[in-house]
């Protein structure tokens, strides 16, 4: 029995919150994100763990994952490698079925969700016993780094016309920052169907249309340091592809 | 109901809205004073919809909060981290 303690929260509420990675090609980035995951769980004292999903990247982040947990220890760094890149929805249900809390965190692993605001979506959540927190960059003192002029105004355009097709209750709809009831993301993930930024769309889409409560949290989003970031005309179009989609059909 | 649905459903309604005062539709007698105000107002709520779109998209690319203290912060963070682990053994 005394070994059971030590994984147990030190707020002993019961909550445990499992984050889940997915990974593909962040070497860089894995080990900068799970060492400060690691520093705002512990400093808050909430009860976590962390899923690591990487799709068989060729520059090693698994080998960087396993050091990580000879470091931090198997009870908080979980691997659940995949052969190869399935992309990033199955990562998360094949991440989900692994997760023994009963919150569930998703994020990017690129460090541009920093693990600051984890205290913040925690504490929203449980003031409004919402099934979902969301990040939001558009809201208060949320808001982005490195991001140009053209990239804003594609960013705010694609959010206006979507929210004014959709009226999702939510400012947020393509950020990926978000903190879920485990029951309600294994829910909300097996009637999602969208790939890319239409993806995270959807989930919030489809959150409103099943009645779940939405709280938001917001974030600032630090563009990716390490790493390509993408944004061209291809995303555009399948970005307008999925809003219609989505449009018709929800 | 999907939103494509509730969207025709309002357009319906308010073009046989419309249809009924500036057509007069059912012969009601709508008075011309009334006919003459109506038959123009969809153009002008596009276009006011219009300039209200762009006033709010502008004003929203302007106020885009930059967070330079958050990548300030992260630099610092990054640094901090690299050197912390590479004491607890990580080989990068
Ligand atoms: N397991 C897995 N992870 C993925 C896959 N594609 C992306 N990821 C990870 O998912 C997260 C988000 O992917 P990003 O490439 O940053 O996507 P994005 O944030 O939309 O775009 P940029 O940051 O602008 O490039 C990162 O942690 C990636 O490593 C995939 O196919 N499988
Ligand atoms: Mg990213």
């Amino acid at each position: 029995m005394a070994g059971g303690t030590s994984t147990r929260s030190r707020r002993g509420d019961g909550e445990k919150y499992s984050v889940l990675l997915p990974t593909y090609n962040e070497r860089e980035n894995l080990p900068l994100i799970v060492w400060l995951l690691v520093k705002y769980f512990g400093e808050s004292g909430y009860d976590y763990e962390i899923i690591v999903i990487d799709d068989g990247s060729p520059d090693g982040t698994l080998e960087i994952a396993e050091q990580l947990q000879k470091i931090y220890g198997e009870d908080k760094i979980l691997l659940r490698p995949r052969a190869k890149k399935l992309g990033l929805g199955t990562a998360y249900i094949h991440g989900i079925k692994h997760a023994t809390g009963n919150f569930i965190f998703i994020m990017d692993a690129d460090l541009s969700h920093h693990p600051k605001f984890i205290p913040e979506f925690i504490e929203k959540q449980k003031k409004g016993n919402y099934d979902l927190v969301s990040g939001t960059r558009y809201q208060g003192n949320g808001g982005v780094y490195g991001w140009d002029l053209r990239r804003k105004l594609i960013s705010r355009g694609a959010n206006f016309v979507t929210q004014v097709l959709l009226r999702p209750g939510a400012s947020d709809l393509t950020g990926s920052f978000r903190l879920y009831k485990k029951k309600v993301l294994e829910g909300l993930i097996e009637r999602c169907v969208s790939k890319g930024y239409v993806f995270q769309m959807e989930m919030i889409v489809r959150a409103r249309q099943l009645n779940y409560s939405i709280g938001e949290v917001p974030i600032s989003f630090v563009d990716r340091v390490y790493g390509e970031s993408k944004l061209g005309g291809n995303e555009i179009v399948s970005f307008l592809k999925g809003l219609l989609t989505l449009f018709a059909t929800t | 109901m999907t939103k494509l649905l509730e969207w025709v459903g309002v357009a319906l309604a308010l073009a046989a809205a419309w249809a009924l005062v500036a057509l007069d539709a059912l012969d009601a007698g709508v008075p011309r004073a009334l006919r003459e105000v109506a038959w123009p107002l969809p153009l002008y709520l596009l276009v006011a919809f219009g300039c209200y779109s762009l006033a709010t998209v502008g004003y929203r690319v302007a106020t885009f909060n930059d967070c330079d203290d958050a990548a300030e912060e992260l630099r610092a963070q990054i640094g901090e981290a690299r050197e912390d682990l590479t004491r607890k053994g990580l080989k990068w």
